[in-house]
């Protein structure tokens, strides 16, 4: 029988208890075991790797003793299922990658397993990481550890990274790591009550992640505190020569930016986030945040972001672009499903007519659309154009402000099912999260508060390009003001 | 810009997707009104504005030309669905 106090710790608190030898990484390890079992309703996994993980804490309790601990040694992590994993199975949600075991493995996710972090096992998400609420998986919907509080009707995680923000929030992983196109890793973290962290553009190495859209996938960690963030980025961090976006830069210890010192600091508050329709509880928490910076010592200043309102459709144009091509490799012939046809086209045909889903099928057609003859510079050229024009929106912001404040999402988790039958409406989830992606600058979701119906609301801090260690340290005093201390309905070891 | 069923017919044969002929009504619509919605970037004045492919730096980064990788063959072909004598199998493309 495992241990489901451990399971209360943060990743920097069982670093040092490890460290101590208060616990071993094997008993650590064996905890999150459970704890992934546990949890098996709320679907957040697709497929756990119990055996590996055991073997991983032992080569870590190895190293801990002999006194050459790596920085992550024994701290059990989830794995978005769109990293490819050497040998395990990886399936990005789709059907379309049935038994497909790479041969190799993610440059992200190598610099974990040689940081000494154990593999829990893939964590669920929305088909090829399109959707916001993680009901697209060909494996099955994941739910949110969080209910409404006398309503048990199941909510969405949020998405695309829904299975490992459920993970987190519910104790069966002390940290996973995710995705982030369009919001996919912060949307998430906000509707799950933790943190979520985009990192800048080129930060982390896109290498061997299964590709939605090229221009604006962004590896990055989801995790309990600000502090277990920052140790996460600085090792899924680093240039990798394989991809050709990575920046060949140097990786700070993130932990130390975390001073507390916000003094003197300029707060960008950009009055295009007030949008229609947003509940007045998220305006009020995002108030609540500038007076918790102005508190801290920073100077709150009101900027504009005009391009804010063209950030979604110009989205929705450059990501199923890329996308349509990305996903033009999923032909029957090398890995994944086949269903066999006459023709090498009808091959071709069937084969993704079945393997796609539904949302797939219609962000391939937009995007195959968008880059036809005839409909190129209408569409995707007239997008790429207003994607310049939100950049320099924030090159701009930041020639005055040190960093910006916002809300993280529209509204809190919703029901499953409920907002599934109108595609835009589920695209607007995405308001405020994707001109950082369409930019390529980072940022980050802090939890700060409950909504009345009792569900975790969040708030964004975005930064310079590179610069994440304002972004972390602004973050770690939003945090500390919040003192967000609830937890889901649904824990791993009865929240102990 | 209100799409019909042949330009879906046309946009699902470039993609290689099979689609049913009942199919091809609804999902007209309903790409439709997603166009149109992202129509409303006709409101911004781009003109002189260069298109931005990528927030990475223009210039790609040069190497050595030389094998890095490889010598993996039956790795690579462990995952295809149908395989013969070290070769990936379609059907018939040559008469």
């Amino acid at each position: 029988m495992s241990d489901p106090s451990l399971l209360a710790l943060t990743l920097a608190e069982a670093r040092d208890g490890l460290a101590r030898k208060s616990f071993s990484a094997r008993e650590l390890t064996a905890a999150y075991n459970d704890a992934v079992s546990e949890i098996q309703p709320l679907n957040a996994y697709i497929t756990p790797t119990p055996e590996r993980a055991l073997a991983m804490a032992e080569a870590a309790d190895q190293r801990l003793a002999g006194g050459e601990a790596l920085p992550l040694d024994g701290i059990p992590i989830a794995v978005k299922d769109l990293y490819c994993t050497r040998g395990v199975l990886t399936t990005a949600g789709s059907h379309i990658l049935d038994g497909f075991h790479p041969p190799y493995e993610s440059t992200v996710t190598d610099k974990l397993w040689q940081s000494g972090a154990v593999m829990l096992g893939k964590a669920n998400l929305d088909e090829f990481a399109m959707g916001s609420s993680n009901t697209t998986s060909w494996y099955g919907p994941v739910e949110n550890p969080w209910r409404r509080p006398g309503d048990n009707r199941p909510l969405v995680p949020g998405g695309s990274s829904g299975g490992s923000a459920a993970a987190v929030a519910a104790r069966a992983a002390l940290a996973s790591t995710g995705t982030d196109t369009g919001g996919s890793i912060r949307q998430p973290a906000s509707f799950c009550g933790i943190v979520g962290l985009k990192p800048t553009y080129g930060r982390c190495s896109r290498w061997g992640v299964v590709a939605y859209a090229s221009s604006l996938d962004h590896p990055g960690p989801l995790t309990r505190t600000v502090r277990d963030a920052a140790i996460m980025l600085r090792a899924m961090s680093g240039h990798d020569p394989k991809d050709s976006t990575s920046a060949p830069m140097p990786v700070p210890d993130f932990e130390a930016a975390l001073t507390g010192d916000i003094r003197g600091l300029r707060i960008g508050i950009p009055k295009e986030y007030r949008v229609d329709g947003m509940p007045a509880e998220i305006e009020e928490l995002w108030q609540q945040g500038v007076e918790w910076l102005r508190a801290a010592g920073a100077e709150p200043v009101e900027i504009g972001l005009p391009m804010t309102k063209y950030a979604l459709p110009t989205y929705y144009i450059i990501a199923p672009a890329e996308a349509s091509s990305n996903l033009a490799r999923y032909d029957g012939v090398r890995f994944g499903l086949r269903v066999e046809g006459d023709t090498l086209d009808d091959l071709y045909e069937l084969t993704r007519a079945a393997g796609f889903g539904a949302e797939v099928r219609r962000r391939v057609l937009i995007g195959t659309y968008v880059l036809s003859a005839g409909y190129y510079d209408a569409y995707y050229l007239k997008a790429q154009r207003v994607r310049t024009l939100i950049t320099r929106d924030f090159v701009t912001a930041f020639e005055r402000v040190d960093c910006i404040l916002t809300p993280t999402a529209p509204s809190a988790a919703f029901a499953i099912g409920e907002k599934t039958e109108d595609p835009i409406a589920m695209y607007l989830n995405d308001v405020f999260t994707v001109p950082a992606n369409l930019a390529g600058v980072p940022a980050i979701a802090v939890p700060v508060g409950l909504s009345g119906d009792g569900l975790p609301l969040g708030l964004q801090i975005i930064g310079r390009a590179f610069d994440e260690e304002t972004v972390l340290r602004v973050g770690e005093v939003l945090e500390s003001a919040a003192q967000f201390r609830h937890l889901p309905s649904f824990v791993a070891g009865g929240g102990r | 810009m209100a799409l019909d069923k042949a330009t879906v017919a046309h946009i699902a044969a470039l993609a290689r997707i099979r689609i049913s002929e009942t199919e091809l009504d609804p999902l007209a619509d309903e790409l439709s009104d997603i166009l149109t919605w992202m129509e409303q970037l006709n409101e911004v004045d781009t003109s002189g504005v260069a298109p931005m492919a990528s927030v990475a730096a223009a210039e790609l980064p040069m190497r050595e030309d030389k094998v890095t990788d490889g010598g993996c063959r039956e790795e690579i072909l462990a995952n295809a669905p149908r395989t013969a004598r070290g070769f990936f199998v379609v059907p018939k493309v040559v008469e």
